[in-house]
């Protein structure tokens, strides 16, 4: 489903190289995750595939279900079906969440030729999967993300997930700031999304998290290359060592 | 050269010449001392530190810039119930105008009450209006109080079953109108007025309002697209105990509109909140000039101003918050903000604070600033095209200043005017 060819990328305001020749492919119904220590160029990834402005492709490409995502707007993208679940939400004042999430949900489906949401439809979808992530119906009628807690901002992200109904999720450092009880909230709603349609690739530092959300292949990044692949093992296996072992093997 | 006050003793000679100033009556006394202020003062130059960001030329000179006629079937009305009083070209309309009568409140028509030898409104006309002289000139208000044949004046004595509706509409490419209303709201009671429509080429509008103890005023006011006109327009208020003004103004388009509020919080307890959005492109120019004295204890107001800019639309704001010695206790609070969508467009802040009491709380802030470009991305990453996600960040934006409208059902009519600019105006 989602196919990154010897992906090489640049940050564009220093022509600094970040990622140095990226080769994964997720296939639907499988679960990813990438680990790799800090600066290893993760984050850049999950924002390269969502069409982020500050990076500039040099060499690659990155496929969708076939279709080319670098030639796509960063809605566009979303409309095709990938989403990523931001590292760092952002608050968004004034814009009140429900809207927020009524407004996105209809504008990918007018670019797929689907009728409208109806509210009342929409109402009772939304309020459903809240209460299964316990957010509380005044959390909906807030401005996005202002005044949210840390766990309260990841739940928030993983409900539009739920709502938005993605071919691909992307969680960036999802477990970052999270206690225990909210990282088990957040990893059973991804959990439920799961199924033969959907791949997942969860960018992560630190192998907890993949406690909750079980991989079926783990790649560790270093560098901006993925140098080592395997199953979850693998996790484990950084879990006890660090990368230190990785990075003496790589030199 | 001429010297400043020269100058400007010159224009108001040039443009009182123009002007023909009815005789006699309750006002003539009123009439007569404005027209004195005029000609000490001059009409404002463009040296004035006043009128330092905005041209005062056209609102000044003897002849008017004739401005293109808006087409009235697109002029945004309030859809409330509300009782109609319709101006054209600065001139009573009575076959479009409901009859001037409601319950709880006396209207009179102010060209048929002008010969009268006695009215009520001789203790506030031009009385308000020359208290909001000092310690800054507004020599224009003094210029339309001493001129005006027109206008409405308002006596409310019990709170009416619906608001009064003020619409300004225009039939001439030239008119030069000077209206002049005065609002009287007597203890315990309240007022909704609402005020929209092109009113004229060019604009020159004043309203005195009193409010007794207790009493309430709330003001929404809407200035359309009719982009060509000149407006100058301002609102004397005076406050006494325990009484609440609050006043909303919408600015869409207009090639130049400065509104200035002048408020005297000179009972205790008093509320005054100010607040004002305005969207404007290309050659728009808007200057909100605010002027709150507080003189009693235990008085709050509140200064919200927002401006939408682009394509090389300026948008001007000063605004000052007086604190006497008396008003101790005094909760003041001041934003202007702008969100500048392009690089060619400007904002000019001037928030002032002078304060002579010493147990007060009062805050100013003023920032301009572009669109967030990283909420810009969140909302495009679930989806949401660029333009969209503009338009939602922009109104959220505003939002501040509409949220103090108190009718939620004008809120949301004044939302809507601004979306359906905002969507008029993308980018191309």
């Amino acid at each position: 489903m989602l196919e990154i060819n010897n992906l090489r990328v640049d940050l564009e305001e220093n022509g600094k190289s970040i990622l140095k020749g990226i080769n994964l492919t997720v296939g639907t119904g499988s679960v990813h995750a990438i680990m790799g220590p800090n600066g290893s160029g993760k984050s850049t990834l999950s924002y390269v595939l969502s069409g982020r402005d500050g990076y500039s492709v040099t060499e690659g490409s990155i496929k969708l279900d076939g279709e080319d995502l670098l030639s796509k707007e960063a809605e566009e993208r979303a409309a095709h079906g990938l989403f990523l679940a931001f590292q760092y939400p952002v608050e968004i004042p004034g814009v009140g969440n429900l809207t927020f999430l009524r407004t996105a949900v209809n504008a990918q489906r007018k670019v797929r030729g689907e009728p409208e949401m109806k509210s009342g439809e929409f109402l009772k979808l939304v309020r459903e999967k809240a209460q299964e992530l316990k957010i509380d119906s005044e959390m909906l009628k807030r401005s996005v993300n202002v005044g949210f807690s840390g766990g309260e901002k990841k739940r928030n992200e993983i409900l539009q997930m739920i709502m938005l109904e993605p071919k691909l999720c992307v969680l960036d450092e999802t477990d970052s700031g999270l206690d225990i009880d909210a990282m088990k909230l957040v990893s059973s709603g991804v959990n439920a999304l799961r199924d033969e349609k959907r791949g997942f690739l969860v960018i992560t530092h630190y192998q907890r998290l993949l406690n909750y959300i079980q991989p079926d292949f783990v790649h560790i990044l270093v560098d901006g290359r993925i140098v080592k692949s395997g199953t979850g093992e693998l996790a484990l296996e950084v879990e006890h060592n660090g990368y230190a072992d990785i990075l003496a093997e790589m030199a | 050269m001429m010297n400043l006050l020269q100058e400007k003793r010159e224009a108001a000679k040039l443009r009182i010449n123009t002007l023909k100033m009815p005789e006699g009556g309750w006002s003539f006394a009123a009439r007569a001392a404005a027209l004195e202020r005029v000609k000490r003062t001059g009409l404002p130059s463009r040296r004035d530190e006043y009128w330092k960001f905005t041209n005062p030329e056209t609102l000044v000179k003897q002849a008017t810039e004739s401005a293109a006629l808006f087409k009235s079937d697109e002029v945004p009305f309030f859809e409330t119930d509300r009782l109609k009083i319709v101006f054209i070209d600065g001139v009573f309309c009575e076959s479009s105008s409901d009859d001037l009568v409601l319950n709880g409140i006396e209207i009179d028509r102010l060209a048929d009450v002008i010969p009268n030898k006695v009215h009520w409104a001789q203790s506030i006309y031009g009385v308000i209006e020359s208290r909001g002289q000092t310690p800054v000139e507004r020599p224009l208000a003094a210029l339309n109080t001493a001129f005006a044949t027109d206008g409405v004046l308002i006596n409310v004595k019990r709170t009416p079953s619906k608001p009064v509706s003020l619409i300004y509409d225009h039939s001439s490419e030239n008119s030069d109108a000077i209206l002049h209303h005065v609002i009287k709201v007597n203890s315990g009671a309240s007022l909704t007025v609402l005020e929209n429509g092109p009113a004229a080429a060019r604009f020159n509008k004043c309203m005195e309002i009193q409010l007794a103890e207790g009493a309430s005023f709330h003001h929404i006011r809407t200035q359309g697209r009719d982009h060509e006109r000149r407006a100058s327009t301002h609102m004397f208020a005076q406050l006494n105990a325990s009484s609440t003004f609050k006043s909303f103004t919408l600015t869409v388009n207009g090639r130049l509109t400065r509104n200035e509020v002048v408020v005297e919080l000179s009972g205790e307890n008093s509320i005054a909140n100010i607040a004002g959005a305005c969207v404007g492109d290309g050659d728009f120019h808007h200057d909100d000039t605010v002027f709150v004295t507080h003189a009693a204890e235990n008085c709050d107001s509140r200064q919200v101003f927002k401006k939408v800019l682009r394509n090389g639309a300026t948008g001007v704001f000063q605004g000052k918050i007086l604190v006497k010695q008396c008003a101790q206790k005094t909760d003041g609070y001041q934003i202007s903000q702008a969100l500048l969508l392009d690089n060619d467009s400007q904002f000019n802040a001037k928030p002032e604070l002078e304060i002579y009491a010493d147990d007060v709380v009062c805050s100013h802030g003023s920032t301009s600033g572009a669109i967030d470009e990283e909420a810009l991305f969140y909302l495009r990453s679930r989806g949401v095209e660029r333009a969209e996600a503009a338009d939602l960040l922009t109104l959220a934006f505003l939002g501040e200043a509409v949220e103090e409208i108190e009718d939620e059902s004008l809120t949301e009519q004044i939302v809507s005017l601004l979306s359906s600019w905002l969507m008029r105006h993308r980018p191309s």
